[in-house]
């Protein structure tokens, strides 16, 4: 039976969705003028509820509601971060949607509901939880990416990504219910004990490929990635930072919850899979980016690549393998909300800022914002001494001790082929003439220049002390 | 005589068969109507299959909200997409062989339930749920559970409706300037007084007419 301790356990999940449907309400009743008050209230339940979580911080994991939910270590730093780029995403976006007519409190109600599906998500018990957490998270999305209902690139993005996001939805599910039927269980640490000793492995295995696809969908990995250049596209930008950071953390602790919490003992199955996916996501992501002209959609495939790098660092199935590929997850979280963050700082109304070409001569018409820009290009390619660097580094690690020793080789290949076309964004900023007549600024708004500056230094600070969040990252996986 | 477990195999592979060829129906038939019908005919045989599986109420709830009212609703809306009369009228001879067939599957499904239920007393009579050892019914047991064991994931689908009227209003809402609309607060705060004003003045006195100056406007 649930009790009080139960809600205490949940007290950052409740309070998340009290606080969203008060939002709601506030918004509904508010004058459209006085809408900036919700974006700073927003930001601050935000930030209330990241202090819930680290106040709140059990020694040991506990579990609520009959196993359906863990609060441990693993899910503390995900909720956090998840968190933390949602803030981000908040006070980056803010000029963008009132540019564009979009400033609406859904925006901001959606997205925290999208957070709250996130957070139920990374502490997921049992099978249902991590299907309606999953559900939760993407039906928000869905709304997000169409919020821009006149852009026809928009709408199609959002058929698109629902379409296929219901799809994966149906696959994952299949796969549960064969896992269902070889072991009788829902609970993911019953599921742990029962998957060595059932007899049926080969339906045990069915259902694991089809959770596998599930993962890959969500996490964009190739060959199910279909989706992600049209969505990163086609959606408003603000939309596309928030796709691009908080749920990759959600991708991770899914595939965490399932394939280590509930089916890690049958690891030497799903190694090889994930590695498949791995020079799959990497060979595409990196190849086909070289020829993208559009910004969104060249970040679009650098995501399906850094998805493969995160998949080397799962691929070891150890705890120094999950610490590798969390570590990569927060980093590319940081890194992606930083480089869509800068795309909207430059974008202004009537211009997105979108084609590598805007950005040419950048350095003449405002160096802080190249600068910024090309931090952010070194970190996605992983030059030292940036925050990727580190990452790419301890999932290639991770590998060879695991010894998958030719998967780090690939991904060693694929970084400097994807070196290049980030290079190429930094020659164009640096290198190229400004185009007469097409003035690209930095935004004015105090906050989003002093937050995005920050962002991008921690970025380099990250990367040059990296120790302790990496420690932190080994410490839920270890202790 | 037929074995009863048999039958009920034999039974539960044509349920599964149905199922299968209905739902390869809905997504390659190219008529809209028929793939609709294709549609309820798969939930129909998927209710027919959860019934061999002793969960009465899942196969019910699945008839009464998806067949009666879904599905039904659904194929209204695709029937009116032509929305002149005559057509409609077409269309009713135009669906009834495929409507008839549909029907007349679920019937032969009906009857082999029936047939089931017949032949092997304690299949679907000896209910496999208990509560606190005692046996209940499927819907007592799955009340309980809901709001106990997976009182959670209840909460979080709650959660997700929320999200989906959410959505459907950001998505479908227009302010559009321009459009006059009812504003029922405002109507009903009205008084007699903002309608009616009665205004006083003082009382006419008829103007004698003014003797024409010119000759053009005599008559």
């Amino acid at each position: 039976m649930p009790n009080l301790n139960d809600i205490l356990i949940l007290l950052p999940e409740f309070y998340l969705v009290a606080a969203a449907c008060l939002l709601l309400l506030l918004d509904a009743f508010m004058k459209p003028e006085q809408r900036p008050m919700l974006h700073w209230l927003s930001i601050a339940v935000l930030l209330v509820a990241i202090y819930l979580v680290v106040a709140g911080q059990p020694s040991q994991p506990v579990t609520a509601f009959s196993g359906m939910f863990i609060r441990d270590g693993v899910s503390e730093i995900l909720k956090v971060f998840a968190l933390l780029s949602t803030v981000l995403v908040f006070v980056y976006a803010k000029p963008y949607l009132q540019d564009r007519k979009l400033f609406v409190g859904e925006f901001y109600t959606l997205t925290i509901f999208a957070v709250i599906g996130i957070m139920l998500l990374v502490s997921a018990g049992n099978l249902i939880t991590v299907y309606l957490g999953l559900e939760l998270l993407t039906l928000s999305s869905y709304a997000l990416v169409a919020l821009n209902r006149d852009s026809r690139l928009s709408s199609e993005a959002a058929i698109k990504y629902f379409v296929l996001g219901a799809l994966a939805s149906g696959m994952l599910l299949y796969g549960m219910s064969m896992v269902y039927g070889a072991t009788q269980t829902l609970d993911l640490a019953h599921l742990h004990m029962a998957a060595t000793h059932t007899n049926m492995p080969h339906l045990l295995v069915f259902g694991l490929i089809f959770m596998i696809v599930g993962i890959g969908f969500k996490l964009g990995a190739a060959p199910f990635h279909m989706w992600i250049p049209d969505v990163y596209q086609g959606s408003p930008t603000a939309v596309t930072i928030f796709i691009g950071s908080a749920p990759k953390l959600a991708a991770f602790g899914m595939a965490y919850r399932l394939l280590a919490s509930g089916l890690g003992d049958l690891a030497n199955h799903w190694q090889l899979m994930l590695a498949c996916l791995a020079v799959l996501s990497l060979a595409i992501g990196n190849i086909v980016a070289l020829v993208q002209s559009n910004l969104k959609r060249l970040l679009a495939y650098s995501t399906i690549s850094h998805m493969g790098y995160l998949l080397v660092g799962l691929v070891n199935a150890g705890p120094e393998g999950y610490a590798a590929a969390l570590f990569y997850a927060i980093s590319y979280a940081l890194t992606g909300a930083a480089a869509f963050g800068i795309i909207l700082a430059l974008a202004r109304a009537g211009f997105e800022c979108e084609e590598i070409d805007d950005l040419k001569g950048l350095n003449q018409r405002s160096p802080w914002a190249a600068f910024l820009m090309m931090l952010v290009m070194f970190s996605l390619a992983g030059v030292p001494p940036l925050f990727g660097f580190f990452g790419k580094l301890l999932v290639f690690q991770a590998a060879i001790n695991a010894g998958f020793l030719w998967l780090a080789i690939v991904g060693a290949v694929f970084a400097i082929i994807g070196l290049y076309y980030y290079l190429r964004v930094v020659k164009v900023m640096y290198f190229d003439k400004p185009v007469e007549g097409a003035e690209v600024h930095l935004q004015k708004d105090a906050s989003v220049r002093l937050v995005l500056s920050l962002n991008v230094l921690a970025l380099l600070v990250l990367g040059i002390v990296w120790g302790p969040l990496f420690g932190w990252c080994r410490s839920v996986f270890v202790g | 005589m037929i074995d009863p477990n048999m039958f009920q195999l034999v039974c539960f592979y044509a349920f599964a068969a149905v199922t299968v060829v209905a739902a390869l129906g809905v997504i390659t038939l190219r008529n809209s109507v028929h793939a609709v019908l294709s549609l309820v005919l798969t939930f129909f045989s998927t209710a027919c299959i959860w019934l061999l599986a002793e969960a009465e109420f899942l196969a019910i709830a699945l008839i009464v909200v998806y067949v009666g009212a879904v599905m039904v609703l659904f194929l209204f809306v695709v029937m009116m997409l032509d929305i002149k009369q005559e057509q409609v009228r077409e269309g009713f001879i135009k669906y009834l062989p495929v409507g008839i067939i549909v029907a007349l599957v679920m019937l032969g499904e009906m009857l082999g339930l029936i047939g089931v239920r017949a032949m092997h007393e304690t299949v679907m009579g000896a209910n496999p749920a208990t509560l606190d050892g005692v046996p209940v019914s499927n819907t007592a047991w799955l009340g309980q559970a809901l709001y106990t064991q997976f009182l959670l994931p209840f909460e979080i689908a709650a959660l997700i409706l929320t999200v989906g009227v959410v959505a459907a209003v950001v998505l479908t809402l227009r302010q559009r300037s321009g459009v006059r609309h009812q504003q029922a607060s405002q109507q009903v705060r009205v008084n007699a007084r903002d309608r009616v004003r009665v205004v006083k003045m003082a009382a006419e006195v008829p103007v004698a007419p003014q003797p024409a100056p010119g000759k053009e406007t005599t008559p």
